[in-house]
């Protein structure tokens, strides 16, 4: 058992050394195009593996989760924008945020505990709900954000761009995000409430017999995932620096869902194999979206194609491999957890 | 205009757009029923209809053929998805069948995108089929009474086919309990399939009153429709064909009163509004206004 | 012939095995009861052989036929009907309409009248009822209504799961009076049981399962004085009614 330990933290000291050498190639050699996509890998991975602790380990599917990453990104913006941009772009900014200007960790710190206090109230009433009551209702969730986004226009400028972000995000701050992110919720997995989430999953009424408190355990993982979910919303606007309301509805949440699901709910690994998987897939698929020639055949920008395509195989694999790649468990030799979740072997027949 | 007047008018209004989240409603309640699917994809049925309109319109053919056109195309639609994408999927838990109605919805809009491009279009209904009806102050769409009279045309059909056919009241027995239905011998690819071809048609018919009441067409139209609908079928109970008549009326007359009486400012909250109102019902009454405040027994 | 026929059945249900290679044979005629605990596999039984559940080893046979893999619509026209444990009634739908549900799979529509009029002989009170929704009913009503429903599909093999649950005894005895007039009549039954003792007073055999597999068989009457038989299940087994 002691070895078994030992080679654990072996392997993990062993990925994180290669993770380490990695970034700090790409940081020193490789072009602005590649560091952008593995900042922006960076941050989906956070995205995804915070996903996961919701909707992959207590079976709450939450649709509407992009609404936190919207409140983590606006509210850093707001924070960090140099007062001077404040009074152009947010002349009506209440006074004492208008005077405001704070530097990128405690702003992002903010969004963060911003969006998890959000999630407290909201998951109060929703978590309650079952299925896909729960789904519609955090979709609902999420149209409501937006239409405050929208119409709060004296702080978030409204429908038009919120511009002026300063820079703060870096391969480095990114990365170390994804790995706090991944341990936190890794060890959650595999301690006594991990193990609590994965009993009301597979069986609530089971769990509720031995005195799991079901809204309880939920709300822990719905808060924890919001905080993790906003941090990636501020990484994301010091990033992109300029965005909109559009930028945190449907099309960015289906994207962060097929992440998760082609990775395989309720498994880290897989989340992140799934990340690496959508994100790289999804610059080539960009790339068709623009006009192309194929020998003399010139084919226009098919804007909208990527996103069909992404659909096609999000049914494919919902069909096919309804697990993920990983199939619902930790990849190779890390402790085999618990089983295939979206198992369509024969079921609820009574 | 006289307050009685003006009451009037928008009474008509509002059981007129009723009748449409009515119409929709009821595609959603059949196939929930039965698959406990929110199918989500069923708003694009109204795209899909109201486009295969428009370019046949387009290409010269009048609009009687073209209409009838757009809604066998809804209907064909709804039973290939049905086909390809749902009944492989049968059986698995129901978060799988509400990512796949997203990824179906994500698959038609943004085809559409590519097809048509994202701005909106013209819809042209022909003048004969719009008039506008005078009494003294009083001004009444004729496409109002229009929806009204198709829509309760239909509903009476469909009631028929519910209670007098074979196949209507297999497709009750069959949301009520599958395992049962199945047992006695029902075919339930036939069923759903029906389920799918009726709730596809209305939400084609839906889709030329539709387009012609706002009076355009785009790719994402349906998007809002089935928003509305699903909350409607919430109202009404999930899974019940006459709750979901009721709860489209409900909603209708609903919206005409935030629409009269929520002050302007408020207005462009609506669609938050709509959403609000869905979730207080789901938290407090998910079985619908009639039914009881009780969630899954066990 | 043996009508049905059960060999080496194993079933899964989700990840657990519920049949651990089940074999039993029905006769033409014959009324077979399965007699177990909860949990034993007795429902899990009759799912399989009706096509809700299929095995994933071992075969079905019903009068020379393998039907292992048939989907639930055909067995159901080969003459098979299952009768589910809790009724299952379609409780939205009136008992006429319940009735007419029985009648989908024939292929011969015109006799309906005549046997729906035999079906309202043998339980009068759904021809009084019958306009009625069928959730109104009381419990040994939905019973007859489940068993009627079940009779208008003219089954060659009748299987019941559990008719006597949550009923008073008294209504039990009724169940039991026309399951037995129906074995006169000649329709083959397989009838699941918990309560033991009323099932012994009708069947000609009979199967004891205990998780997945058939521990005891037997004519009735050498197991009615078996004294295991005794102990397990007439000894430990509720009341006929009481649950």
């Amino acid at each position: 058992m002691e070895r078994l330990q030992f080679k654990k933290v072996l392997l993990i000291l062993l990925m994180l050394v290669i993770l380490f050498v990695l970034l700090t190639i790409t940081n020193l050699f490789a072009s602005g195009y590649i560091k952008r996509i593995v900042i922006g890998l960076g941050i989906n991975i956070i995205l995804v593996v915070s996903l996961n602790l919701s909707n992959g380990f207590t079976g709450v599917f939450s649709l509407g989760h992009i609404g936190f990453m919207a409140i983590g990104a606006y509210t850093s913006a707001v924070l960090t924008l140099p007062i001077l941009l404040k009074t152009v772009n947010l002349p009506n900014l209440f006074p004492w945020l208008g005077n405001l200007e704070m530097s990128f960790l405690p702003a992002a710190l903010i969004g963060g505990f911003v969006s998890m206090i959000i999630a407290l109230l909201v998951g109060l009433p929703l978590l309650r709900l079952n299925g896909s009551y729960i789904s519609v209702a955090t979709m609902g969730f999420l149209v409501i954000v937006r239409v405050i986004l929208i119409n709060w226009d004296t702080v978030t400028r409204g429908a038009r761009t919120f511009s002026g972000v300063p820079s703060y995000t870096t391969i480095w701050n990114v990365w170390i995000w994804v790995v706090l992110t991944t341990y936190v919720v890794w060890q959650l997995k595999n301690s006594s409430f991990g193990r609590q989430t994965m009993a009301m999953r597979d069986n609530e009424i089971a769990a509720q017999s031995l005195g799991i408190n079901k809204l309880r355990v939920r709300l822990l993982a719905f808060c924890l995932s919001a905080f993790f979910t906003g941090i990636a919303g501020a990484l994301w606007a010091h990033f992109i620096m300029s965005f909109s309301p559009n930028s945190f509805y449907f099309t960015k949440a289906f994207s962060v869902i097929t992440m998760l699901i082609v990775g395989g709910l309720g498994s880290i690994s897989g989340s992140v194999v799934g990340s690496v998987a959508i994100t790289i897939l999804s610059e080539v698929l960009r790339n068709l979206e623009r006009s192309f020639n194929l020998g003399f055949i010139h084919i226009p920008p098919l804007y909208g194609a990527s996103q069909v395509i992404m659909a096609v195989i999000f049914i494919l694999i919902l069909v096919f491999k309804p697990n993920g790649i990983s199939n619902g468990k930790e990849i190779n030799f890390l402790k085999i957890t618990k089983g295939p979740f979206l198992s369509r072997k024969q079921k609820e027949v009574f | 205009m006289t307050s009685f007047e003006f009451l009037l008018q928008q009474g008509i209004n509002a059981i007129s757009i009723g009748s449409l989240y009515a119409l929709m409603a009821i595609g959603l309640a059949m196939v929930f029923g039965i698959l406990r699917l929110i199918n989500f994809a069923h708003g694009d049925l109204i795209m899909v209809g109201s486009y295969t309109t428009v370019l046949l319109m387009g290409a010269g053919v009048s609009f009687e053929w073209a209409a009838i056109a757009g809604i066998a195309a809804s209907t064909i639609t709804g039973l290939v998805m049905e086909r390809v994408t749902y009944r492989p999927l049968r059986g698995a838990p129901e978060v799988a069948m509400l990512l796949t109605s997203f990824a179906v919805t994500i698959f038609l809009e943004n085809l559409a995108i590519i097809l048509f491009r994202p701005t909106s279009r013209p819809f042209f209904l022909p003048g004969l089929l719009n008039p506008v009806l005078e009494f003294g102050h009083l001004y009444i769409s004729g496409l109002n009474i229009i929806a009204i009279i198709i829509s309760v045309i239909l509903l009476v059909f469909l009631t028929l086919f519910v209670t007098r056919t074979e196949a209507g009241i297999s497709m009750r027995a069959a949301s009520q309990d599958l395992v049962a239905a199945r047992l006695m011998g029902i075919n339930v690819n036939y069923v759903i399939a029906t389920a799918f071809a009726i709730g596809s048609f209305l939400a084609g018919v839906v889709g030329i009153l539709w387009s012609a009441r706002v009076g355009k067409i785009d790719p994402l139209m349906g998007f809002y429709p089935v928003l509305k609908a699903f909350v409607a079928s919430v109202i009404g109970g999930l899974g019940s064909i006459p709750g979901a008549v009721l709860g489209g009326y409900t909603l209708g007359i609903l919206e005409i009163l935030l629409q009269g009486f929520l002050p302007p400012a408020l207005t462009s909250f609506r669609d938050a509004f709509v959403f609000i109102i869905l979730i207080i019902l789901l938290i407090f009454r998910p079985n619908g206004i009639l039914g009881s405040s009780e969630r899954d027994k066990i | 012939m043996q009508m049905l026929k059960l060999e080496q059945v194993k079933v899964y249900y989700g990840h657990v095995q519920v049949l651990k290679g089940l074999s039993l044979e029905v006769e033409k005629g014959e009324l077979v009861s399965l007699l177990g605990a909860n949990g034993a596999g007795k429902s899990t039984t009759l799912m399989t052989i009706s096509g809700i559940l299929h095995p994933t080893s071992g075969h079905i046979y019903y009068e020379g036929q393998d039907i292992s893999q048939l989907d639930a619509k055909d067995i159901v026209r080969l003459g098979i009907i299952h009768c589910p444990e809790g009724r299952r009634i379609f409780g939205g739908l009136t008992v006429l309409e319940n009735l007419r549900m029985g009648a989908v799979c024939r292929k011969d529509k015109s006799r309906f009248q005549i046997d729906l009029d035999e079906i309202y002989s043998l339980f009068p009170i759904l021809r009084e009822r019958r306009k009625q929704m069928s959730s109104t009913l009381s419990g040994g009503e939905q019973q007859m209504l489940a068993i009627g429903r079940a009779l208008i599909a003219q089954p060659h093999l009748l299987m019941l799961d559990e008719p006597s649950l949550g009923l008073a005894p008294i209504i039990v005895q009724g169940i039991f009076k026309v399951i037995r007039q129906l074995h006169e009549k000649g329709i083959t039954i397989l009838l699941v049981e918990q309560n033991a003792r009323q099932a012994l007073t009708v069947a000609d055999r009979c199967y004891v399962m205990e998780t997945g597999n058939i521990v005891l068989n037997g004519s009735s009457t050498e197991l009615g004085a078996n004294p295991e038989i005794e102990k397990i299940y007439l000894g430990q087994a509720p009341e006929a009614g009481k649950l």
